[in-house]
C-alpha cells in the first residue's frame, strides 16, 4: 500500500483501467491517421499562420506606419496581444509547477497539454514586442554581451529590459521542464513502434530513457526542483509585464495594485483558454476517462476565484482614484473608462461584463459540470481578458496632458488585425501537431496515480477505510 | 565493452514486486537496476540506493547566476559605461533585483537539466539495451547480474515463487553507446507486445 486516498474523492480516471490501457489510450491519437477534422481545423491554422506572416512583412517592408498606433496610443493591439498571450500561458505553469507543490493530483491528467499551451502561447507573446520594434533587425541591441557600439549596454534598470530577461527565461525553464517530463512518454511510444521511422524519431526524441530506478530518482528530484524554481518565476513573468505599465507615470497605469492583479489575470485567462481546448482535445482524442468531469470542475472553481480577485482589483482601482481625489487619475478612470458615454466604455463594460459577471455562473455546481456552459464561459472570459488589456493601454493613453495631440479614435488596420490572426494561427498550428505527434497526457504520471484515484481501484479502499487508525498507521503503511 | 549475463525477472504488480526485491536482496544477488514504466515510491530505498544530489547541484548553479547577474550589472553600471540615468545611483540594488531573480532561475534550470541528462546519459542518438520493451509499459523489470557463482536455474525459480510472469536470461551490453532505436530494436509486429533480446 504505498498511499491511501479517501473514498470522498472522486476518481481521477473513470473506467476499468490497467497500466497497460492507459498507454493503449494515451498512444492510440499517435499511432492512428488523424481524423477528416484534424486535416481541416490543422489547413485553416496554416491559412491564419500565412495571412499572419504576410501582414508582418508588410510592417516589416513598409514600416510601423502600416499600423494605426500613433501618437498618443503607440502600444495599441500589438502590446495588448502581448499581454493577453503571456497571461494565456500561465495557466501551464501554475498546473505543472504550483499544483505540484501542492500535491494537487488532478493536475497529472492536463498538466501535458496546458504546458503545451504555455510554450505555444509564449511563442506567440515574443512576437509582438519583437515585430512592434520596428527596425526587427536591430532587436539584437537587447542582448547585454560586449560590443562595438561603445560598448552600449542596455539599460538594465529599465522595465522593458526585465522583460526580455523575463520572458526568454520563462520561455527556456518552461520548455526544459516540459520536455524533461515528455522523455519517459517518448519512450513509451518507442518502445511500441509498429514502423520504422517511428522508431527512429522516437528513438531520438526519447534520449535513450530506460525507466531505471536511478533515473527516475533524479527525474522525480529535478521536477521537484524546477517546480519550486517555475513557480516564483512564473508570478515574476506577470509581475514584470505589469511593471512595464506600473513603473511609469501614465495615469491608469501607476497603481501598486499592478503586480497581483495582473498575476490573478494571468491565471484567469489562462484557465479559460485550457478550458477551451481540454474540452475539444478530450473530445475528438477520446480522452474522457483521464480528463474527467471532474477536472473540468476543479478548473472552474480556479476561474471563479481568479475572476473575483481581478473584480476586486477592478473595483480597488476605481475606489483609490476617488481616494486620491487627483484630478489626473479621475480622469482616466471615471471620465475615460467607467464611463459608458466616453469613446472605449464599451470596452470597459465588455470588460467588467466578461469578467467579473459572467465567471460568477461557476458558483452553481450544476454550471460547473456542464460541458457547454464551461466552453462558453471560457471564451467569453478570453474575449473579457483581451479587453480588460485594451482598456488599460488605450484608454490610459489616447488622451494625453495635451488636449491638440487627441486622436479622433485608434483602431486597427487590417495588418495589426492580420498580425494577431497570424499569432492565432501559430498557436494552433503548433497545438494541433502537438495533439497529432506528442502524448497529449502524461502517461507516466497517470499511471503513478492510477491504484490510487483510479476509479476501479477505489474499492480497495473500502478494507482501509474499517481499519482502525492505529492499525493502519503501524501495519498497512509501510 | 564486454558483454555480461543477466537474469531478467518481469513483475506485472508494484505490491509483488517490493517483497521480491526484499527476497532477492536477503538471498544475497545482486540486483543491476528495476527498470519501471513509472516512478515509484519507494522503490529506490527498497533496492539500497542512495538520495541523488541533483538538488545541491542547482542550488550551485543558481548562486552562479545570482552573482554573474549582480556582478556583471554593477560591474557594467559602476565602472564599464556609468551612465546618469535621471540622476538615479549607478547601483540600484532594487531595479537590479528582476534581472538577477531571472538569471538565477535560468542557469539553475538549464545547469540541472544537463546535470540531468549527463548523470543518466540522456542525449538524441543514445542507444542503450533494453531488458523489456514492456518495461516503458506495463511492467516492472527485475535485472539481476549473473556472476560465476550465480546458478541460473536457481535464480530462475527463485524469480518464478517470487512472483514474476516472465523470466528470461540475457547476455548483452548494459553500458550505452551511439546508435540508431530503428537498427537495433526490433519492431512490433504482432498485437500482443513480444520481448526483443
Amino acid at each position: 500500500m504505498l498511499k491511501y486516498e479517501s473514498q470522498l474523492r472522486e476518481p481521477l480516471i473513470d473506467g476499468n483501467k490497467t497500466y497497460h490501457d492507459v498507454t493503449e489510450d494515451i498512444c492510440k491519437p499517435i499511432e492512428v491517421k488523424p481524423g477528416k477534422l484534424w486535416y481541416v481545423g490543422f489547413f485553416i491554422s496554416v491559412a491564419f499562420l500565412l495571412f499572419g506572416i504576410y501582414s508582418v512583412y508588410r510592417e516589416v517592408v513598409y514600416g510601423i506606419g502600416q499600423w494605426n498606433v500613433n501618437h498618443t496610443v503607440g502600444w495599441g493591439w500589438d502590446i495588448t496581444n502581448f499581454v493577453w498571450w503571456v497571461g494565456i500561458g500561465h495557466a501551464g505553469t501554475l498546473i505543472s509547477a504550483i499544483l505540484l507543490l501542492f500535491r494537487q493530483t488532478f493536475r497529472n491528467g492536463v498538466n501535458r497539454a496546458a504546458e503545451a499551451m504555455t510554450i505555444f502561447a509564449v511563442m506567440c507573446a515574443g512576437q509582438f514586442p519583437i515585430w512592434h520594434m520596428g527596425r526587427v533587425w536591430l532587436a539584437f541591441f537587447t542582448l547585454p554581451y560586449p560590443n562595438t557600439r561603445g560598448p552600449v549596454w542596455p539599460n538594465f534598470a529599465s522595465p522593458l529590459m526585465w522583460d526580455v530577461f523575463a520572458i526568454s527565461t520563462y520561455f527556456t525553464v518552461s520548455l526544459l521542464f516540459w520536455y524533461t517530463g515528455l522523455l519517459p512518454d517518448f519512450a513509451t511510444v518507442r518502445d511500441r513502434a509498429r514502423t520504422k521511422l517511428r522508431k527512429l524519431l522516437y528513438g531520438i526524441a526519447a534520449f535513450g530513457w530506460s525507466g531505471s530506478t536511478k533515473h527516475w530518482q533524479r527525474h522525480e528530484s529535478l521536477s521537484l526542483v524546477l517546480a519550486g524554481l517555475a513557480t516564483p518565476l512564473v508570478l515574476s513573468v506577470h509581475t514584470i509585464v505589469s511593471f512595464d505599465f506600473a513603473t511609469s507615470v501614465i495615469p491608469g497605469w501607476h497603481t501598486t495594485i499592478f503586480p497581483p492583479y495582473f498575476v490573478a489575470g494571468a491565471i484567469f485567462s489562462g484557465f479559460a483558454m485550457v478550458q477551451t481546448l481540454l474540452l475539444i482535445t478530450r473530445k475528438v482524442l477520446g480522452l474522457e476517462s483521464y480528463i474527467t468531469i471532474g477536472h473540468i470542475e476543479a478548473m472552474n472553481k480556479v476561474i471563479v476565484l481568479t475572476g473575483s480577485i481581478v473584480g476586486c482589483a477592478y473595483l480597488t482601482e476605481l475606489f483609490m482614484a476617488f481616494y486620491s481625489q487627483n484630478q489626473y487619475e479621475n480622469y482616466a478612470f471615471f471620465y475615460s473608462r467607467a464611463n459608458f458615454f466616453s469613446p472605449y466604455g464599451w470596452a470597459y463594460y465588455s470588460m467588467m461584463f466578461c469578467n467579473v459577471v459572467s465567471p460568477q455562473i461557476f458558483w452553481f455546481r450544476k454550471m460547473r459540470r456542464n460541458l457547454w456552459v464551461t466552453m462558453f464561459i471560457s471564451i467569453v472570459v478570453n474575449v473579457g481578458m483581451w479587453f480588460e488589456r485594451f482598456v488599460i493601454i488605450v484608454t490610459s493613453l489616447f488622451r494625453d496632458y495635451l488636449p491638440s495631440s487627441w486622436p479622433v479614435y485608434y483602431s486597427p488596420t487590417i495588418w495589426e488585425v492580420g498580425f494577431y490572426l497570424g499569432t492565432f494561427g501559430l498557436f494552433f498550428t503548433c497545438y494541433f501537431l502537438f495533439s497529432k505527434y506528442f502524448p497529449v497526457i502524461a502517461t507516466a504520471e497517470i499511471k503513478s496515480i492510477l491504484k490510487i484515484s483510479g476509479e476501479s481501484y477505489k474499492n480497495n479502499m473500502n478494507s482501509l477505510e474499517a481499519e482502525p487508525v492505529e492499525e493502519f498507521a503501524l501495519e498497512t503503511v509501510h | 565493452m564486454a558483454k555480461k549475463k543477466f537474469v531478467v525477472g518481469c513483475f506485472d504488480d508494484e505490491n509483488v514486486l517490493f517483497p521480491a526485491i526484499k527476497r532477492v536482496r536477503l538471498a544475497g544477488y545482486k540486483i543491476h537496476d528495476v527498470y519501471t514504466p513509472f516512478p515509484v515510491h519507494g522503490l529506490d530505498h527498497a533496492i539500497g540506493l542512495r538520495e541523488t544530489s541533483l538538488h545541491t547541484a542547482g542550488f550551485i548553479y543558481g548562486i552562479t547566476g545570482t552573482s554573474i547577474a549582480l556582478g556583471g550589472m554593477g560591474w557594467i553600471f559602476t565602472s564599464d559605461w556609468p551612465l546618469n540615468i535621471g540622476g538615479k545611483p549607478h547601483f540600484p540594488l532594487p531595479a537590479f533585483i528582476p534581472i538577477t531573480f531571472e538569471t538565477t532561475v535560468l542557469l539553475s534550470a538549464v545547469g540541472m537539466v544537463l546535470t540531468f541528462c549527463y548523470l543518466c546519459q540522456l542525449a538524441p542518438f543514445i542507444k542503450k539495451h533494453h531488458f523489456h520493451l514492456r518495461a516503458t509499459d506495463d511492467l516492472f523489470v527485475m535485472v539481476i547480474e549473473a556472476t560465476s557463482k550465480t546458478n541460473i536455474n536457481d535464480l530462475q525459480d527463485f524469480l518464478k515463487n517470487a512472483g514474476a510472469i516472465e523470466i528470461s536470461v540475457q547476455d548483452v551490453e548494459a553500458g550505452w553507446w551511439i546508435g540508431r532505436y530503428d537498427r537495433d530494436q526490433k519492431l512490433i509486429k504482432e498485437e500482443d507486445i513480444q520481448v526483443v533480446i
